[in-house]
């Protein structure tokens, strides 16, 4: 059974699609959220020597990774947006900027309650926190850019542009803690050499991240539903068709 | 239930840390269903631009 992906590319076509993918991300997301939640605060150990303030690292770890990648899944969006002038590309980065940006403050927050009682600070401006107080700013930005400018199609160029020339802050924050000596310390989990850490830390981050991606995913194919019908009233007999089931 | 909230003497920083990431979550939810309705109902003003008396004429669509 070979589906016509081209069909998606039409935003009112998207719409049904969207929806439905929110709606399971979404159960996925409480799901997993639960589960998380539960090892992060009650089944994981204590650890030795931060005692029960590293709980923060279940909040603080999805939530920095999550900033970095909804920023590159933006940039990429912005370059298809860019390179093939399509109107949906462009709406799904416009859809994921205020939840990259509200991970990325989320990020800080919890690294500052994290930093306080472990390294005795709530901020330094040490290479890590630094590149990602500058995410935060491209995020805000790219969403203070869109609503400055009046045009869509306008706005969305101005703000894929700003987004890719943005996007080499990624593999700042990334690879922060190997170029310069910082107070933050180097990573704990890594794709080739074993964690570093216990196994039920090591599952509760992991369970905490998928966590973190699904609400994304349903936050903002939710938003972009919106975005939608915003940008495109009048295009067709759809648009009617939505409403009427919007009720 | 008490030594849980206490947090090992780190109560003040996990539940501020817990505490903002749920406030968060609740308020972007909340905010992008302001979104789509005010979305939603900007669209059905914008496809039935009559009057109100006309509204019951039209019937359903």
């Amino acid at each position: 059974m070979l589906i016509n992906w081209y069909r998606f590319s039409s935003p009112v076509s998207f719409y049904p699609l969207a929806g439905s993918l929110s709606y399971a991300a979404g159960v996925l997301a409480a799901l997993l959220a639960g589960v998380g939640l539960v090892i992060a605060l009650i089944v994981a150990p204590t650890d030795a020597t931060q005692g029960d303030a590293y709980r923060i690292i279940y909040l603080h770890v999805p939530a920095a990774w999550m900033a970095m990648f909804i920023y590159l899944v933006m940039a990429g969006w912005s370059a298809f947006a860019l390179g093939f002038n399509t109107r949906l590309s462009a709406m799904m980065a416009q859809a994921l900027a205020p939840t990259g940006a509200l991970m990325a403050a989320l990020a800080l927050w919890t690294g500052a309650f994290w930093g306080r009682p472990t390294w005795g600070t709530y901020w330094a401006w040490d290479a890590r926190m630094t590149s990602t107080l500058i995410l935060l700013f491209l995020y805000l930005g790219v969403i203070a850019l869109r609503n400055a400018i009046e045009d869509p199609r306008r706005a969305d160029r101005a703000c894929a542009l700003l987004t890719l020339v943005g996007a080499i802050n990624v593999p700042v924050i990334y690879f922060s803690v190997q170029w310069w000596n910082t107070l933050h310390q180097g990573s704990s989990i890594s794709l080739t050499a074993a964690p570093k850490m216990a196994m039920m830390m090591a599952a509760g981050i992991l369970v905490m991240t998928a966590a973190a991606w699904c609400y994304t995913i349903a936050v903002s194919l939710s938003r972009v539903q919106a975005i939608i019908v915003e940008r495109e009233r009048g295009a067709s007999w759809l648009e009617s068709l939505i409403a009427v089931r919007e009720g | 239930m008490s030594e849980f909230l206490a947090m090992g003497g780190y109560a003040w920083y996990v539940w501020m840390a817990y505490g903002a990431c749920a406030l968060a979550i609740v308020i972007e939810i909340a905010a992008v269903r302001a979104r789509r309705k005010r979305a939603f109902d900007e669209l059905r003003m914008s496809a039935a631009p009559q009057t109100p008396s006309m509204l019951g004429a039209r019937g359903s669509r």
